[in-house]
C-alpha cells in the first residue's frame, strides 16, 4: 500500500501502541532552550531520573538573550537567571551540543538545529517549542511540545502520541518576482484559516515547493503551526541533500552514502492517501500582508482592511471589530497607506541567510524613510552573522540607517529589550501578530523580508514589485 | 499530577474566538523557573490596567472592569467557558498552568489547538471538546444566569446542567487513565524500558548515523 510521507516518519518510530491508538514514539532530535526546559530539568532532579540519551540534545539560548550590547551581559535578572539556569543544568547533565550567550555559533534554536546538520532526514524532532515544525523541511517529523514533555522526552526518549490526520498542500506552478515563501505560509493560512489544520500534519508538495531553496522551505514549515497544525513536512530531494553536505553533525564518507541511500526513500509514494488536500497556484499569489490580531486575517499587499459590517458570521464580525480596534484601523483602508512605525527583519521564519540577502537586495543604494523609528536587523545565529558580514550585507543594512543586532529571537516575542512600545506600528517579519505579542499594545504586521525591507523605505507598506 | 474525577464548579464565559497562548501568560512571565504561581497573571494584558512585569504586587494593580473575569459573579470559578481554537500559538505549558493556578480545572470549547489541548492533560486540567451548539446553549445560560455551575463527571465522561441537560464528551482510554488516577506519565513509559531500549538498538544498527 502506498504511504505518504508522514505514514513513513511515524511507522518508523512507533516503539509500542496501545489498543487507543495512543502510541510511543522514539525521538531522535531533543532541541532545548532557556525558557520550557528548566522546571523539566527540575522535575528530572527531583524524580532522581537520569537523562535517556544526553546525546540527543542540542541546546542554545535565544528567547531572553539581547541583541546588542554583549559585553553588558544580560542586565534583566530574571532574564539572566534563566539564561545561567540553562548553562548549570547542560554542565549538569551534558549535551551533543551546547551554543550558549555569546558563542560564536548561538542563535535561535530553529536556526541552529539545521545550519550545523543536527537536523536530519527522518528524524523525529521535538523542541519545546511551537516553532520546531520548522525543521519538517527536512523530512522529519518535527513538532512543538510542552515542558512536561520536555521532561518526559529526557527521561524515556519518547513521547506519548497518536497519530494526526494528514494533509496535502500542492502549490503547483511558478512564483512570480517578488513573492516568496513567507507569501505561500501565509496565503495557505489566509484560505485555510490558522485553526484550518488543527488535527492534522501538513505535507507541503508540488512544484513551487520543489522550487524553493531549504531556507524557504524551513519559513513554510515552520508557519504551519499558525495554520494550527504542528507539524509540516516537505520530501528529500537534492536541495535537502546539497544543503545538508559537509554540515558540522552530517554524516560523512560511507555513511553519508549509506544515509543517502536512505534519506531518498523519504517522499510520499504514488497514490498516497491524505485525509484532505488543498491545492493553491503559485502564480496567483501575491505578497501578502496581515491586518489582525491572528495570522489568518491576511490580504495581499493591493487590498484593503475587510469592513466588518460585510460580514454575517456574529463571532467572526466581533473579531474583526475588535481587531481592526486593536490594529487601530478603519475598514477599507488600502493596505499600501499604512505607514509603520518600525520594521523588524528576523525570528526562526525568516532571519536566515537568504532572507537577508533578500532584504539587503531592496535596500541596496536606499535610505530609511523619516517617519520610521527604528529598523532592526537581528540574523538567525552566529553563523548567518558571520556570513552576512562577509558579504558585506551588513554595510547595506547600515548605510540605510538599519540597526545591525546580534542574534536572537528578539522583538519576535519581546522577551529580551526589543519591542514596540504601545500603539507602535511594526512591519515584522515573524510569524505572529496576536495582541502583545511585540510588546504590550504593539501592532504587528506580517510581512516577507523583502516586503518588511521595501516598507523601511517607502515608510508604508509597498508592493515590492513597484521598487523595482 | 492531581486527579480528576468529578467536579461541581461555576462557569465563567469568555465569549472569543481564537484566544492565544500569549494571552492567557504573556511572555514576560515566562521568565520563571517555577512551574507555579502563575495564576494573578492569568489573561494579564485583559485583566489589568497598568503593564506587568513579574515581581509586582498584582493585588495593588487597577483591574480592568470590563473584563469578565474580574465580574465579581465569576469569582471562584472553576470552568472556562471558551470559543473556537482556544490555546493556540505558542506551546508554552505555562498557559496551563496559570489556568490551574487561578483555580481553573476545567476548560469547555468547540475546539483546541493540539499543543495546549495536549498540556493540560500534564497537569490535571481537563479540556472539553462540545459541538458548537452546545457551546452555544452554555454560553447562553451562563450569561443569563447567575450562579451558573456545570457538574463535570470524568469516569462517566459527561457534562450536566443545573435544569438537568446531560452532555457526553470524549476523551482517549490512556488520558482518561492518567487523569482519574493523577499518574506520573514517565512512571507509566518506563515501564516500557525494554522496549525502548530493544528499539534504539535496533535503530542505531540500522541507521548510526543518527547517534554520532
Amino acid at each position: 500500500m502506498p504511504q505518504s510521507l508522514y505514514d513513513k516518519l511515524w511507522n518508523s518510530h512507533v516503539v509500542h501502541e496501545e489498543a487507543d491508538g495512543t502510541a510511543l514514539l522514539y525521538i531522535d532530535r531533543h532541541l532545548v532552550h532557556e525558557v520550557t526546559s528548566p522546571q523539566a530539568f527540575e522535575g528530572l532532579k527531583l524524580a532522581g531520573r537520569k537523562p535517556w540519551r544526553i546525546s540527543s540534545v542540542v541546546a542554545t539560548a535565544d528567547h531572553n538573550t539581547p541583541t546588542d550590547h554583549w559585553d553588558e551581559g544580560i542586565k534583566d535578572p530574571i532574564s539572566r537567571q534563566q539564561v545561567e539556569t540553562l548553562d548549570a543544568n547542560i554542565r549538569e547533565f551534558g549535551a551533543l551540543a551546547y551554543f550558549p550567550f555569546k558563542d560564536k555559533k548561538q542563535g535561535i534554536v530553529h536556526v541552529v538545529g539545521p545550519e550545523n546538520g543536527a537536523t536530519l532526514p527522518g528524524m523525529t524532532v521535538v523542541c519545546g517549542d511551537s516553532h520546531t515544525s520548522t525543521h519538517g523541511a527536512f523530512a522529519c517529523l518535527a513538532h512543538g511540545i510542552g515542558t512536561s514533555e520536555v521532561e518526559h522526552v529526557l527521561a524515556t526518549q519518547t513521547l506519548v502520541a497518536k497519530k494526526s490526520r494528514s494533509m496535502l498542500i500542492k502549490v503547483e506552478g511558478v512564483l512570480g518576482r517578488g513573492v516568496t515563501a513567507k507569501d505561500i505560509a501565509l496565503a495557505v493560512i489566509g484560505r485555510i484559516g490558522t485553526a484550518g489544520g488543527t488535527g492534522y500534519a501538513l505535507e507541503f508538495a508540488g512544484s513551487a515547493i520543489r522550487g524553493l531553496s531549504m531556507e524557504g522551505r524551513m519559513t513554510l514549515c515552520n508557519m504551519a503551526i499558525e495554520a494550527g497544525a504542528r507539524a509540516g513536512m516537505i520530501a528529500v530531494d537534492d536541495i535537502t541533500i546539497d544543503y545538508l553536505k559537509d554540515r558540522t553533525f552530517s554524516p560523512q564518507g560511507d555513511m553519508w552514502n549509506k544515509a543517502v541511500g536512505y534519506w531518498r526513500t523519504l517522499i510520499s509514494d504514488d497514490g498516497a492517501a491524505f485525509d484532505a488536500v488543498v491545492e493553491l497556484d503559485a502564480a496567483l499569489i501575491e505578497p501578502q500582508v496581515t491586518w489582525g490580531t491572528s495570522p489568518e486575517m491576511v490580504t495581499h499587499v493591493g487590498g484593503t482592511v475587510p469592513d466588518p459590517a460585510k460580514i454575517d458570521d456574529p463571532v467572526k464580525r466581533s473579531g474583526i471589530e475588535r481587531a481592526l480596534s486593536y490594529m487601530g484601523l478603519t475598514a477599507n483602508t488600502p493596505i499600501a497607506e499604512i505607514p509603520v512605525d518600525k520594521v523588524f527583519i528576523g525570528s526562526c521564519t525568516n532571519s536566515r541567510i537568504e532572507d537577508l540577502r533578500a532584504a539587503a537586495a531592496i535596500v541596496r543604494g536606499r535610505q530609511k524613510a523619516a517617519s520610521v523609528k527604528q529598523v532592526l536587523i537581528v540574523p538567525g545565529s552566529g553563523l548567518v552573522k558571520a556570513q552576512a558580514e562577509a558579504e558585506g550585507l551588513h554595510q547595506i543594512f547600515i548605510a540605510a540607517g538599519f540597526e545591525w543586532r546580534e542574534p536572537g529571537c528578539s522583538m519576535c516575542l519581546a522577551m529580551n529589550a526589543d519591542r514596540l512600545e504601545p500603539g507602535e506600528r511594526c512591519a515584522s517579519t515573524s510569524n505572529r501578530n496576536f495582541e502583545g505579542r511585540q510588546g504590550q499594545g504593539g501592532r504587528t504586521h506580517l510581512v516577507s523580508p523583502e516586503m518588511a525591507a521595501a516598507a523601511a523605505i517607502a515608510g508604508h507598506f509597498i508592493d515590492v514589485r513597484t521598487l523595482g | 499530577m492531581q486527579a480528576f474525577t468529578t467536579l461541581d464548579g461555576l462557569v465563567c464565559p469568555l465569549d472569543r474566538a481564537n484566544v492565544d497562548t500569549d494571552a492567557i501568560i504573556p511572555k514576560q512571565f515566562l521568565k520563571s523557573i517555577k512551574r507555579s504561581g502563575f495564576g494573578p497573571n492569568l489573561f494579564d494584558e485583559w485583566r489589568y490596567r497598568d503593564h506587568g512585569e513579574p515581581g509586582m504586587d498584582n493585588s495593588k494593580r487597577p483591574l480592568n472592569p470590563e473584563f469578565v473575569l474580574n465580574f465579581p459573579r465569576y469569582a471562584g470559578a472553576q470552568v472556562l467557558l471558551a470559543r473556537e481554537n482556544f490555546g493556540c500559538g505558542s506551546s508554552r505549558e505555562h498557559a496551563p498552568w496559570a489556568l490551574e493556578d487561578y483555580g481553573f480545572r476545567v476548560v469547555i470549547a468547540p475546539s483546541f489547538a493540539d499543543i495546549f489541548f495536549n498540556n493540560c492533560f500534564k497537569n490535571g486540567l481537563l479540556p472539553i471538546v462540545l459541538p458548537a451548539q452546545t457551546v452555544d446553549l452554555l454560553f447562553a445560560e451562563a450569561q443569563a444566569k447567575e450562579g451558573y455551575r456545570l457538574a463535570i463527571n470524568l469516569a462517566d465522561q459527561t457534562i450536566k446542567t443545573p435544569m438537568g441537560l446531560v452532555f457526553g464528551f470524549d476523551i482517549t482510554a490512556h488520558r482518561k487513565h492518567c487523569l482519574l488516577n493523577g499518574l506520573d506519565e514517565i512512571g507509566l513509559t518506563l515501564n516500557h524500558a525494554d522496549k525502548i531500549k530493544a528499539f534504539e538498538e535496533k535503530r542505531r544498527l540500522e541507521q548510526p548515523w543518527l547517534f554520532a
